[in-house]
């Protein structure tokens, strides 16, 4: 099968700035694809250097198998959300979602036609004649939306297309555009800083930082085995306990303490073992048997409704426990003693690269 | 003071506005009503009349069809409008939208008009001509004097500054993304020109024309330096009428002139409102 999205080396560089270094991608078609990292990471550039709206520096993109590396965007099958939607705004809703057609020629009667067909998609029927200064933020993004999607575009391409929305309204739209991407099979690669978002709606991730892709795959293998330390980091909280591979299945911590975990990286390594803090578990020192732990003495307790966060301060580091708000759980208080422990499985061991 | 202000300091206020728009507007208001004035002394009032108003349209140096002041303040008007119109716009364009060398300088150099002074302006003017005709005349083989032509080319270099200031501010204004999103909605250069950027742009290149014109019909200086024997503008006439010696008829001209300029002013206002218009849906 041809990918629908195929990046070979891609770079790009403005001046002396490197934004996108030397990424290789590929996106199958009919994926529900993010691309995840901080502002600035690079990701936004290559969307655009998909769009068409940046050319790359260096490298070969390809869509469908078709070199498109400067091609105008004009000429690509692919369309974008844009984050500020960048609807016309002297045009009302009917005239901006047929405005692609009417570019392509398709005649006045059949582009409005297909344009109500996909604005009723998009559930905003009957708002046709509006101007997007008329419409809410969710609307707008809607038309946006339709605005791209009536084109059947091979990728729909969009820029981090729930930004400036309410939390309320974007998990609406989320399970909107899941569902649109579902109904329509097109491939949809989207940009975000949010990794619960990424987390949510994909069907696989590239995480970036720095213009390189650092990992790419399903959302349970980023979440479970971040590829470094920057992964397990940026997705969902972690604790990443500093320590040194030992043997295969041995990390000893900073403290001394040796903890069992695998990793296949060579003895005496500086690696951190990532304790997400719903995977640890929080006791009165004494309480703990014959698994990984480690002591400290609670720091603080953030109470979250449906759980608590423990900060519990180790010797060298502080450590975050999320213990579920279950009726008759132990409760312990700022300045106890603890001991932290978990399942032998429940760690992951990350390095630099 | 407090945020409402104390009574006396508020009819302090009610004074102080009273007094600006005395300013403003009594000698507007002396200059109509002394129009309608039958005494040949300007400031003595006898009587109404509409004599001066017939005298004005009776004036063949004025309202003469073609080379009547008037017909030449509006051939003026209108041709350096629309040619600084449109190199306005495209100087406008190619700043806010191109990256090119000499960039800078093209910027800078494009508000001198702006900046210096009419007479200096004007008198720039006068040496260009002189100089361009001698030299037409010398190595060119062909002649010509200064008139209508050199007025209008006058107007136009300062024309083209002010309009490329006005849709320069509404392009700066203008959202980048909706001229990618219209070529990401295969749109090629020139349609995303056509469909987006003109139509967003449109209420600034109206407000710099209305500029343009008004600019044009009210200019004396630089015309002045530019006009030649046989091309005279409106207000330059009015200008010159003043050393014979004033009459009320200069009121009447002087009222068709303000008349002819609050039309303009309406115009640009209403031009604002489609901008505002345009600027809360964008």
């Amino acid at each position: 099968m041809t990918a629908a999205v195929e990046l070979t080396g891609i770079t790009k560089r403005f001046g002396d700035v490197v934004a996108v270094d030397a990424v290789d991608l590929v996106i199958d078609d009919g994926q529900f694809f993010a691309m995840l990292g901080p502002s600035g990471c690079g990701k936004t550039t290559t969307l655009r250097m998909i769009a068409g709206l940046d050319f790359p520096t260096e490298g070969s993109l390809k869509i469908f198998g078709d070199e498109v590396g400067t091609l105008p965007p004009n000429k690509r099958p692919v369309n974008t959300v844009f984050q500020s939607y960048a609807l016309f705004p002297h045009m009302n809703v009917l005239d901006n979602v047929a405005f692609g057609l009417r570019m392509q020629g398709v005649n006045k009667g059949d582009a409005r036609a297909k344009a109500a067909q996909a604005i009723d998609l998009v559930r905003l029927a009957g708002m046709e004649t509006r101007k997007p200064s008329q419409m809410s933020g969710g609307q707008q993004q809607r038309v946006a939306l339709a605005r791209a999607l009536v084109n059947e575009p091979k990728v729909l391409l969009l820029d981090e297309p729930l930004g400036a929305l309410d939390l309320k309204l974007r998990q609406e739209m989320q399970g909107e555009l899941k569902r649109l991407q579902q109904e329509l099979g097109v491939s949809f690669v989207f940009v975000t800083h949010d990794q619960e978002e990424a987390l949510t709606m994909s069907d696989r991730i590239a995480v970036m930082d720095q213009g390189r892709i650092l990992q790419v795959g399903s959302p349970e293998e980023i979440y479970e085995h971040p590829a470094n330390r920057f992964v397990a980091d940026f997705i969902g909280q972690t604790n990443l306990l500093e320590g040194t591979v030992e043997d295969s299945s041995t990390v000893c911590l900073a403290n001394g303490a040796r903890v069992q975990a695998s990793s296949d990286r060579p003895v005496g390594t500086a690696v951190a073992v990532s304790l997400r803090p719903e995977r640890a578990h929080i006791a009165a020192t004494e309480a703990v048997e014959d698994r990984p732990s480690v002591e400290g003495v609670v720091d603080r307790v953030t109470y979250l409704g449906n759980a608590r966060v423990y900060t519990v301060r180790l010797d060298w580091m502080e450590v975050e426990v999320r213990e579920e708000n279950r009726p008759g759980a132990a409760l312990h208080e700022p300045g106890a003693p603890v001991s932290i422990w978990w399942d032998p499985g429940a760690v992951w061991v990350v390095g630099d690269e | 003071m407090t945020a409402t202000g104390t009574r006396t300091g508020r009819r302090m206020l009610g004074v102080h506005a009273a007094a600006v728009y005395g300013f403003f507007y009594a000698p507007i208001l002396l200059l109509v009503v002394f129009s309608f004035s039958g005494d040949r002394l300007v400031g003595q009032w006898g009587g109404f009349t509409l004599d001066w108003y017939r005298e004005f349209l009776d004036n063949e140096q004025l309202t003469a069809f073609h080379d009547g002041a008037i017909w030449t303040s509006l051939k003026v008007a209108a041709v350096s409008t629309v040619v600084s119109v449109v190199l306005g716009t495209l100087a406008a364009l190619s700043l806010e939208r191109f990256r090119f060398r000499g960039q800078r300088v093209f910027d800078a150099l494009l508000y001198l008009p702006i900046i210096i002074p009419d007479v200096t302006m004007g008198i720039m003017m006068l040496i260009f001509f002189s100089e361009a005709i001698t030299f037409a005349d010398t190595y060119l083989g062909f002649e010509f004097a200064k008139g209508l032509q050199t007025i209008i080319i006058s107007h136009i270099a300062f024309n083209i500054s002010f309009v490329s200031v006005v849709v320069r501010a509404r392009l700066a204004g203008m959202d980048d993304r909706l001229e990618e999103a219209a070529m990401d909605l295969y749109a090629t250069r020139w349609q995303t020109f056509t469909h987006v950027t003109f139509p967003q742009i449109l209420p600034g290149i109206l407000g710099g024309a209305l500029l343009a014109l008004t600019l044009s019909l009210d200019d004396v200086v630089v015309t002045q330096f530019s006009a030649g024997p046989g091309a005279t503008t409106l207000p330059v006439f009015v200008f010159s009428l003043i050393r014979k010696g004033v009459t009320p008829m200069i009121n009447a001209v002087s009222v068709v002139m303000l008349v002819a300029s609050l039309v303009l002013i309406a115009m640009m206002l209403l031009a604002d409102g489609l901008r505002a218009e345009a600027d809360e849906t964008a």
